[in-house]
């Protein structure tokens, strides 16, 4: 801990803090344009200028260290000031720069109300201006289908420059030109190629990057901030959703630094349109092989009728990857009333099995941990494409250096690298016999590319004895790590939403003529063969309601309070942003209305009484925001399953990465982003 | 007036052979081995004690910058890294020194290099500087044949010598945006500290140096600090190269003692201001970053960094611009600014901002399009300018038009005035296609 005195303030700081720290430790407010707590240090906005005694020029607070501040003649701790006439007017001058070549147009520009520029120049500057030359113009960039660019507005703080080349990975853009003809763009304005990169848009201080599909929609000012939990991918990032009236206007993240630091991707940010799109907002009829409308009630009484005359083992329950876990709860409640042992979450075939315990089906080194590990072992998933944000996480382990990562699958461009051992089982099972325990804590992540095979059970048997080999599992620290592909999935593994004695599983279920009755929970993954009369619950006329007989109008995540349970087994509480459209309910209280018509009537009246029971029954969704660690033997039980694998390359399931689930797939910018993106039809400019 | 006794450059005009053989003639590589035994300390001591100021611009004392490298460690290797991209305008002395001499850099390198236990030296030279460049590679390949450098030269001291090509950028002269240039990036300076001794190329020790502050280390050497030392004032020892242009007689580049008097410089090399003494407007005495000096203070000022820092001004890298009064003093540093403008890398905010905005106004000024409360309104832009940015281009983007407030301001309003006394309609704008 060093000393030094700001303002007059004596504080206490570590010695590697910057002196902005220290000052912002002693209270004192540094404004910023470049600096961001997570990128690397740039120095080239100079608004954060402070006075250090002694020192000849006032010096950046973002770059100068504690440690590089020289102490007074009599060894009295260094002095800074940020108060003084020569701080003041240092702010006033860079302030006056940064505004002289910023065009005025705060009133037709959607950064406006939460503007860095608009912000500090109102607390920092002068108001009048004595530039009367003409100001710079710019022309605009294209730079992809996420991010609207008005690069009048650039102040060069080269943020998005350092987040493309350091949190995503791609190195997209950068600076061209200089002096004041330094121009922020992506090379012969090509399309930006990372999933992450909307996020420059939030880091974008003034208004040159923005959201182009939130572009003139709202002001934040007069939008209703709901925290909620995203379901795009299982990661579970924190995001908060404003809104307006009854529409979704735009997705931010929130600050997780367990889960998603302050990152989202584009699926989880640009998914807004797909919530207005293609809604169920009535129940609907299927008469005479036509979907009708209908009301409720006669919904309701055409699926009493045929359940009525089902036997319950020919009935049966699949929960798809969007649903909250009382949802889950509630439906597997009714499953078990109605006595039907054929229930399942795991829609793609996933071959994971809560009966070997907790550890089997989590990312027990949790993500954060992911910054701990020493090495990485990627079995049967690509990151980039499954989880985005928790790959920028594995890049920032990756940069700081002494991570070799190896890669069993797909060969991809996963922004860092690798060590490719091979694609298949075959290596797999070498490496299983070959293995040697690796560092001190090595990290082993299985995708569901290894997974949802029929000799899933096998290959995750063999991904446990390479894990078991590598000392994955040692004191404090469990490396093997499942990386999920839904948001629901731990939740459901968690609640037992498998199938019971001598039920069929998913894909059993969709076979044709194996059931009588289906009931979708918002399942859209998985095709019901022909026979069976299926109902479908669920928020987007997808997959599964066009499949549907009975379709019953649900809500989307952001029209409910629910909790998700995260890939690393974080219970997380979402809130409702706004009201579901239409006709449509929430998904709970259409399964406790349905119950009483089926005379199974579930024994939960509120949202409240229907968490309370959840958490009576399974205690650890009570610890909301934590990770209930799963014990580590489950590695073992695992590598004893053995079994058979067949000889085949492990692929990853999500082919595109922007259209993964009935959401997304009614979003038109998802779509646009996915024949640009993913399939690889980039524009270019227009000449 | 330097004794050619005492002279350093002996071949500057390039009247003798540039190659080994000529060098050598001229003492060159003599005795490199002897001075190389008595051992870093000594080089060290000796270069503190000559009192040699970098000949870049700042005038850092040389020895001091040596001593300022870490104590040898195997895990992390040292470098010399010359500056030879040699841009500020008016300046041509490290030019002259390695068309015509280059085997007195070659030797400043290796003893540089050994005092500061590098085995390693880069010169980065100005793109535009091709046949001294070319020069400059044909002289390491003799120094490299007559096994003077090299892994297992002669001297006993394993030293390799590398020439890199700039690409013609003003700021790759500043020494950390120089080390961005070399490791192949875009050349913006870095932030200080860390400073190079201790981060520099590739992040390991490093020391920049001018041309010239390494060619002269050699003699330095051979004939004793003590002896450069006795030329000049003190704090302003030795001889330096003078590249005096503009409005005098016979421009030239010159070795002259330190703290030589402006009027002796002239007079003696230059054959007089063009017109005579009493047509002399002003001085820009160290290359265009430095202010400008009215004639009748330059008039009988030493030559040397504190008599002009008293000015206000600098010596800079001694580029003498001198200016007569058929000069426009106003466009003149227009011209300045339009050049800082220009070069500006476009990282910082005051210096990107701020440079174009000076010219601008200056451009207004010297047609006299302005106001006259616009003056001071320029002057304090120049210092909210000034030492606000990562780099010095800042600092000298603002001093040229500092002096000329300060010295010139009359002149200014006068051309103010003058716009103002007659019609000028405003122009007639085209539509931008």
């Amino acid at each position: 801990m060093t000393k030094i005195v700001v303002d007059g303030r004596e504080v206490d700081v570590p010695a590697d803090y910057t002196l902005l720290q220290a000052c912002e430790a002693a209270g004192a407010e540094i404004p910023r344009f470049c600096f961001h707590e997570r990128l690397s240090i740039a120095g080239n906005c100079r608004m954060c200028l402070v006075e250090l005694k002694g020192a000849p020029k006032p010096v950046a607070s973002c770059a100068w260290g504690v440690r590089d501040c020289r102490p007074g003649p009599n060894g009295e701790p260094p002095q800074v000031s940020t108060k003084s006439a020569v701080v003041k007017k240092a702010r006033h001058g860079i302030m006056e720069f940064l505004l002289i070549n910023h065009p005025l147009d705060c009133p037709i520009c959607d950064q406006g109300g939460e503007c860095d520029l608009q912000d500090q120049a109102m607390a920092f500057g002068v108001a009048g201006s004595r530039f009367h030359e003409n100001k710079r113009a710019v022309e605009d960039k294209y730079i992809g289908p996420i991010v609207r660019t008005s690069m009048n507005r650039c102040i060069h703080c080269t943020r998005c420059v350092r987040f493309t080349s350091e949190v995503a990975g791609t190195g997209d853009m950068g600076a061209i030109g200089r002096g004041e003809d330094m121009e922020i763009t992506t090379y012969l304005e090509s399309s930006m190629g990372s999933e992450l990169q909307g996020n420059v848009a939030d880091l974008c201080p003034v208004g040159a990057l923005l959201q182009k599909p939130a572009a003139f929609k709202a002001r934040p000012w007069e939008m209703n901030k709901t925290q909620v939990v995203d379901v795009m991918d299982a990661l579970g990032s924190n995001i908060r959703v404003d809104s307006r009236g009854r529409e979704v206007l735009r997705i931010l993240p929130r600050i997780n630094d367990d889960v998603n630091e302050e990152w989202i991707s584009d699926k989880t940010r640009h998914i807004v349109d797909g919530l207005k799109a293609q809604r169920l907002d009535r129940p609907y009829i299927r008469r005479d092989g036509r979907l009708t409308p209908a009301s409720w009630a006669e919904a309701f009484a055409a699926i009493a009728a045929k359940v009525g005359a089902t036997d319950p083992k020919r009935m049966g329950f699949i929960a798809g990857d969007l649903v909250s876990a009382e949802d889950m709860f509630a439906f597997k409640a009714l499953a078990d009333r109605l006595g039907s042992p054929n229930i399942d979450c795991r829609q793609d075939g996933s071959q994971l099995h809560p009966r070997h315990g907790r550890g089997s089906y989590l990312f027990n080194a949790t993500v954060a941990g992911i910054e701990r590990a020493t090495s990485l072992l990627i079995v049967g998933s690509n990151p980039r494409r499954e989880s985005p944000v928790l790959n920028a996480r594995i890049r920032k382990r990756f940069l700081k250096g002494d991570f070799p990562i190896q890669v069993i699958g797909e060969r991809a461009d996963l922004t860092y690298d690798y060590d490719y051992l091979g694609a298949g089982t075959d290596t797999l099972k070498d490496l299983a016999a070959t293995v040697e325990k690796a560092g001190e804590r090595p990290m082993v992540i299985v995708g569901q590319g290894a997974l949802t095979r029929r000799d899933g059970a096998a290959v995750l048997a063999l991904a446990a004895k390479v894990a078991q080999g590598l000392g994955a599992v040692s004191e404090g620290w469990n490396g093997f790590s499942v990386l999920h592909t839904a948001a629901s999935r731990v939740a459901g593994l968690d609640l037992g939403l498998v199938p019971g004695e001598g039920g069929l599983d998913a894909l059993a279920m969709a076979e044709p003529g194996a059931l009588d009755v289906v009931y979708l929970l918002g399942a859209d993954e998985v095709a019901i063969g022909p026979g069976a009369f299926v109902v479908y619950q669920g928020s987007h006329g997808d997959r599964g309601a066009h499949r549907a007989d009975v379709i019953l109008p649900g809500a989307a995540y952001t029209e409910k309070a629910g909790l998700y349970v995260n890939t690393e087994g974080r219970v997380q509480q979402s809130d409702r942003a706004v009201f579901p459209p239409g006709e449509a309910r929430e998904d709970w209280a259409i399964l406790r209305a349905l119950s009483d018509q089926l005379g199974a009537r579930l024994p939960f009246d509120s949202y409240r009484a229907l968490k309370a029971a959840l958490q009576a029954a399974v205690p650890h969704f009570a610890r909301v925001e934590h990770v209930v660690p799963a014990t580590g033997d489950a590695l073992g039980a695992l590598a004893a399953v053995g079994g058979e694998v067949e000889r085949s390359a492990l692929r990853s399931p999500v082919a595109d990465f922007y259209l993964t689930n009935p959401i997304a797939r009614c979003s038109a910018v998802m779509a646009e982003c996915s024949v640009l993106l993913a399939q690889g039809h980039m524009q270019q400019a227009a000449e | 007036m330097l004794d050619d006794k005492d002279r350093i450059f002996l071949n500057l005009y390039g009247i003798g052979d540039w190659r080994l053989e000529g060098a050598r003639k001229r003492g060159t590589w003599d005795g490199t081995k002897g001075m190389l035994e008595k051992g870093k300390d000594w080089i060290i001591n000796e270069m503190k004690a000559s009192g040699l100021r970098g000949r870049g611009g700042a005038g850092f004392p040389t020895g001091l910058k040596w001593s300022f490298m870490p104590k040898p460690d195997p895990a992390r290797p040292a470098y010399l890294v010359i500056n030879a991209d040699e841009s500020e305008p008016g300046t041509c002395k490290d030019r002259e020194i390695m068309r015509n001499d280059p085997h007195m850099l070659i030797e400043g390198a290796m003893i540089a290099s050994f005092a500061m236990h590098a085995n390693a030296c880069y010169i980065y030279i100005r793109g535009e500087y091709v046949l001294e460049a070319d020069r400059l590679d044909a002289a390491i390949d003799e120094a490299y044949e007559a096994n003077l450098v090299g892994p297992n030269n002669s001297h006993g001291y394993p030293f390799d010598i590398y020439v890199h090509r700039g690409a013609g950028a003003y700021i790759c002269g500043e020494e950390t945006a120089l080390l961005e240039s070399l490791e192949g990036k875009k050349g913006m300076p870095r932030l200080k500290p860390p400073f190079p001794a201790n981060m520099g190329l590739y992040g390991y020790p490093t020391t920049v140096n001018n041309v010239e502050s390494i060619a002269v280390a050699p003699t330095i050497l051979r004939r004793g600090g003590a002896w450069f030392a006795g030329i000049g004032r003190k704090n302003n020892t030795g001889t330096k190269l003078f590249c005096v242009s503009g409005n005098v007689n016979t421009p030239c580049n010159v070795e002259e003692a330190m703290s030589v008097p402006f009027r002796e410089l002239i007079d003696r090399h230059c054959g007089g201001i063009r017109g005579g003494w009493d047509n002399l407007l002003a001085v820009i005495p160290g290359g265009s970053s430095v202010p400008v000096v009215p004639a009748h203070e330059i008039i009988d000022c030493p030559m040397d960094f504190d008599a002009l820092r008293d000015l206000k001004s600098g010596l800079g890298t001694a580029a003498v611009i001198v200016m007569d009064k058929s000069t426009d003093i106003i466009r003149a540093i227009t011209r300045i600014s339009y050049f800082y403008k220009h070069e500006s890398c476009g990282q910082c905010t005051p210096c990107r901002e701020g440079t174009g905005w000076l010219w601008r106004v200056m451009t207004r000024m010297s047609e006299g399009r302005a106001q006259k409360r616009e003056i001071d309104a320029l002057l304090e832009v120049t210092t909210q300018l000034e030492g606000h940015s990562i780099c010095a281009l800042g600092d000298a983007a603002a001093w040229p038009v500092q002096g000329l407030i300060r010295h010139f301001r009359p002149e200014i309003e006068k051309r103010i005035d003058s716009y103002m006394a007659n019609p000028h309609p405003e122009p007639i704008r085209i539509a931008a296609e």
